[in-house]
């Protein structure tokens, strides 16, 4: 299994490109890590050709264009991953990566034995061995994008890799840091509390004024505010950008966006990419509340303009968001949504009663459960993007606010992968399907159980012709016994891994469909039952992934408590987590088991196409 | 929601479309909250955009039926409040009376009203978390108290900021920073209807709606049960309001699909 590498012999070390474009640090893991492939016999079965390279230009050709374009139902197009190619900083990092992935995904094809077919280990992948893919990847990245020093580097400096067994303790980070007492008197403990959180976000104006921070409030954080605002206005004065820095253990990421600062400070693991990706859709939250040509005209009016007054009562969306990156939700981590899994049958049934109770004003129907996608329809030409839906669950399910309205909602709201320049009208109400009365939910439904009836118009008056809508669809949805599908699905649940692959040593799995922009994954094992294990499940993953994007390979990584394997495709990516002891061969052959799986319930797990008019 | 309730009575049943208006964080959605589920939240989060709610009201002679817009109180969303309030028969427009500044912001929303809403529109001005004063301590606080309470000052000061507002007196624990005497001859100047309240305990609050149950008067009231057509000032009965403004209507959303449309 042992190959040479040209670095310095690490046993199982892992070489990691980051998009950083600024010096980066080699260190080597405590953690061993290596990368193989399944053994021959557990080959999966071929895929199904997707047009790969399609996808990819897609993604290519719309970073910049916030105009919606028609594809599936769920665009491939992520705002939140391509709008970045606009501005200066991520450009290089961004198309850097673009190329790498589709010349990767030649370099797949071409040692594939069929076209189309590289999605197979095997064929892509041929005769693994350590050392040989990844200095292939690292010398082709190195050379491709080509920005100064070498870019591979060690990931593994952070003490989360170090030290994982240790149970951190993540509940203390969500909580307030209190408030400085008038006389200053407990401003060290306040201060103690907030420099004790380990991440922060803070969006700022050019000018300096505070807008936003996940923690503290303004005066505790000025100073703060001020030295960032500084560092950043001495780059620009140079004609030059500042993407991230670290100090010690903690990892700085700014965004700049228009009048906008956006800054992540992050003592856990995250790269640069992922914080990148996270300040974008904070921002795209500052959208959607205000308007880009809104936010524009402020700031051009009066540069000075302090932004905390028109965002008020949005701040817990922001807050909500950010909570939900810190503890790591899938949805956030892979840019894509999960479905209810129903029979395809069922799903026609619910897309049909959306369809034949349509009113005239609908621009998007949604059936949402516990921020699963349960149904949609678009107009034939308008695709919804995930960024946007994301935004959207996040107000309906973690943010309280509209659920604590008691009623149904009416919300004005810009959803900037659909156009950034207006506002849509939404109308929100929850079903209580507990008594199987269609009645609107009360508020101790919980998230996970709670169907929300989206519906969604460019008219602000339409709200009573939606409501009649939802009436209506209810009422039919009641009649051919769709709300009792959707509640047995929900009562379902997910499914462990062991219902799907009896005896298997995994624990977790995340699937991740790339052509419809959807993942599905397993039931939380109890073992996951702490956020610091669930993000490290998934998190160090992903971390290579997004970093590397080594299509077509496969990682597997063994630390004190945990062994991890990930397998990326072009056509998907499998993430998947078992205990420290789990056989390699095991690993391999489960997890290929849970591709035949999702391949074979493709079509209760993903909403593919979805109801177009 | 449940019709049946209504009918078992006899009683005519009309429909009221009620708006609420006010700053932000005053207490507009824990009011309607504590009318319509009787339920109190502490900390509630802001309302976005507007929650639209349904509450039957029984007097002796009829049952209304209350369509409720409980906007939210934030800035940007004050444009959209002409759409809340175009067609109500009436209004609560609500003030914190430990905030003199969300008491400048009600009157400048009675004045709207008085300029842009249905003429016949019954207003109510509603100071609440009475219970952060001392006669919130006494659950007999209501109405009456227009003749006591002689809190000097703190009333002119209308742009006090927040930050002075939020000072309590620590020592008698009265946060009061509105006199109910200033509010009260406000309201009576502008004839409008006028109750302290506290959603958190509850007083006075359901005595707000059946207050103004009783004020819509009888003509302008309907009949319920989804008949749609009907003067325009009437059309405000639940989903069917669009018949008599479809025509605007159409107008205005074809130039908001044209400018929120990304085709």
């Amino acid at each position: 299994m042992e190959a040479t590498t040209p670095r310095p012999p690490q046993d199982g070390d892992v070489i990691h490109k980051t998009n950083s474009t600024s010096p980066t640090t080699v260190e080597s893991p405590t953690s061993r890590a290596t990368s193989r492939s399944p053994s021959p016999e557990d080959q999966p079965p071929p895929l199904p050709p997707r047009p790969n390279t399609l996808f990819l230009l897609d993604e290519g050709v719309s970073s910049g264009n916030l105009q919606s374009k028609a594809t599936t139902a769920v665009s491939v197009t992520d705002i939140a991953h391509t709008d970045g190619g606009k501005e200066n900083y991520p450009t290089r990092g961004f198309t850097g990566n673009l190329k790498a992935k589709a010349s990767l995904s030649h370099l797949a094809s071409s040692r594939a034995s069929e076209a189309g077919d590289s999605a197979s280990i095997r064929s892509s992948v041929p005769h693994t061995e350590v050392g040989e893919v990844e200095n292939v990847f690292s010398d082709f990245l190195a050379g491709d994008v080509g920005n100064g020093p070498q870019n591979t580097t060690g990931l593994l400096q952070f003490p989360e890799f170090q030290a994982d067994d240790g149970e951190e303790d993540y509940t203390s980070e969500f909580e307030p840091v209190g408030e400085v007492g008038e006389n200053g008197e407990n401003e060290e403990l306040v201060l103690e509390r907030w420099k004790a959180k380990r991440k922060h976000y803070l969006i700022l104006s050019a000018a300096g004024k505070p807008i936003w921070t996940r923690h503290g409030e303004g005066g505790l954080i000025s100073t703060y505010v001020g030295v960032i605002q500084t560092i950043i206005s001495f780059f620009q004065d140079s004609d030059d950008h500042l993407n991230t820095f670290n100090a010690g253990d903690t990892k700085f990421v700014i965004v700049t966006k228009g009048p906008l600062y956006l800054v992540a400070i992050s003592r856990i693991l995250e790269s640069d990419t992922q914080l990148r990706l996270q300040l974008e859709a904070l921002y795209m939250q500052i959208l959607s509340t205000l308007t880009l040509p809104s936010l524009t005209h402020l700031f051009s009016v009066r540069p000075s303009t302090d932004l905390r007054r028109p965002l008020q009562g949005s701040e817990t969306l922001l807050s909500t968001l950010a909570d939900s990156f810190t503890r790591g939700s899938p949805s956030t981590l892979l840019s894509a949504l999960e479905c209810l899994k129903i029979r395809k049958a069922h799903r026609q049934v619910i897309n049909n009663t959306l369809l034949k109770t349509k009113v005239s004003s609908l621009l998007y129907g949604l059936v949402v459960a516990g921020g699963r996608l349960v149904s949609v329809v678009r107009p034939k030409k308008h695709s919804l993007h995930p960024g946007d839906l994301q935004l959207l669950f996040n107000m309906i399910f973690e943010a309280e606010a509209v659920k604590a309205g008691g009623g149904e909602s009416w919300i004005p709201v810009c959803l900037p992968g659909f156009n950034s320049s207006g506002y849509l009208y939404m109308y929100v109400s929850f079903l209580d399907l507990r008594e199987d009365n269609i009645n609107i939910a009360d508020d101790t439904t919980t998230k996970e159980e709670s169907v929300a009836i989206v519906l969604i118009s460019t008219d602000k008056e339409s709200f009573f012709d939606l409501q009649e809508m939802r009436n209506a669809f209810v009422e039919q949805m009641q009649k051919n016994n769709s709300l009792k599908i959707i509640k047995q699905a929900i009562d379902t649940g997910r499914p462990a891994t062991t219902d799907i692959v009896p005896g298997t040593v995994l624990h977790h799995f995340l699937y991740k469909s790339k052509a419809n922009v959807q993942f599905t994954m397993s039931a939380y094992d109890p073992e996951f039952s702490t956020i610091s294990r669930r993000r490290r499940s998934v998190f160090r993953l992903d971390l290579w992934t997004w970093d590397t994007d080594f299509i077509g390979s496969v990682h597997h990584c063994v630390s004190q408590s945990s062994s991890s394997f990930a397998w990326i495709t072009p056509v998907f990516e499998l993430y998947c987590v078992a205990g420290p002891n789990a056989n390699r061969n095991a690993l391999a052959q489960s997890a290929s088991k849970i591709v035949h799986w999702v391949q074979k319930e493709e079509e209760r797990l993903f909403i593919i196409g979805g109801a177009v008019f | 929601m449940s019709e049946s309730t209504s009918a078992n009575t006899p009683k005519p049943s009309s429909s009221v479309k009620l708006v609420l208006l006010g700053e932000a964080a005053v207490g507009k959605s824990s009011l309607v909250l504590r009318f319509v589920n009787n339920d109190f939240q502490e900390n509630k989060e802001p309302t976005i955009g507007a929650a639209f709610l349904t509450q039957k009201c029984s007097l002796p002679t009829r049952t209304i039926k209350f369509e409720i817009w409980d906007t939210a109180g934030q800035e940007r969303f004050a444009s959209l409040a002409p759409m809340y309030y175009r067609n109500a028969q009436a209004a609560l427009v609500v003030y914190d009376v430990t905030k003199p500044s969300s008491l400048t912001k009600a009157k400048h929303w009675v004045a709207e009203l008085q300029r842009q809403a249905s003429p016949g529109i019954v207003i109510a001005l509603v100071g609440n978390k009475l219970d952060l004063t001392n006669d919130g301590n006494d659950a007999t606080a209501g109405e009456s108290q227009a003749d006591n309470e002689a809190e000097p000052s703190a009333a002119d000061g209308e742009d006090a900021s927040g930050e002075n507002a939020d000072e309590q007196d620590a020592s008698s624990g009265d946060a009061r920073k509105v006199s109910t005497r200033e509010a009260n001859s406000y309201a009576e100047e502008e004839s409008l209807l006028f109750f302290e309240t506290s959603a958190k305990t509850g007083v006075n609050v359901a005595e707000v709606f059946t207050a103004i149950a009783n004020a819509i008067p009888e003509s302008s009231l309907k009949s319920g049960r989804g008949t749609g057509a009907g003067t325009g000032q009437t059309t405000l009965g639940g989903g069917r309001p669009a018949e008599d403004s479809r025509v605007n209507l159409g107008e205005r959303g074809a130039s908001t699909a044209k400018e929120g449309c990304a085709c």
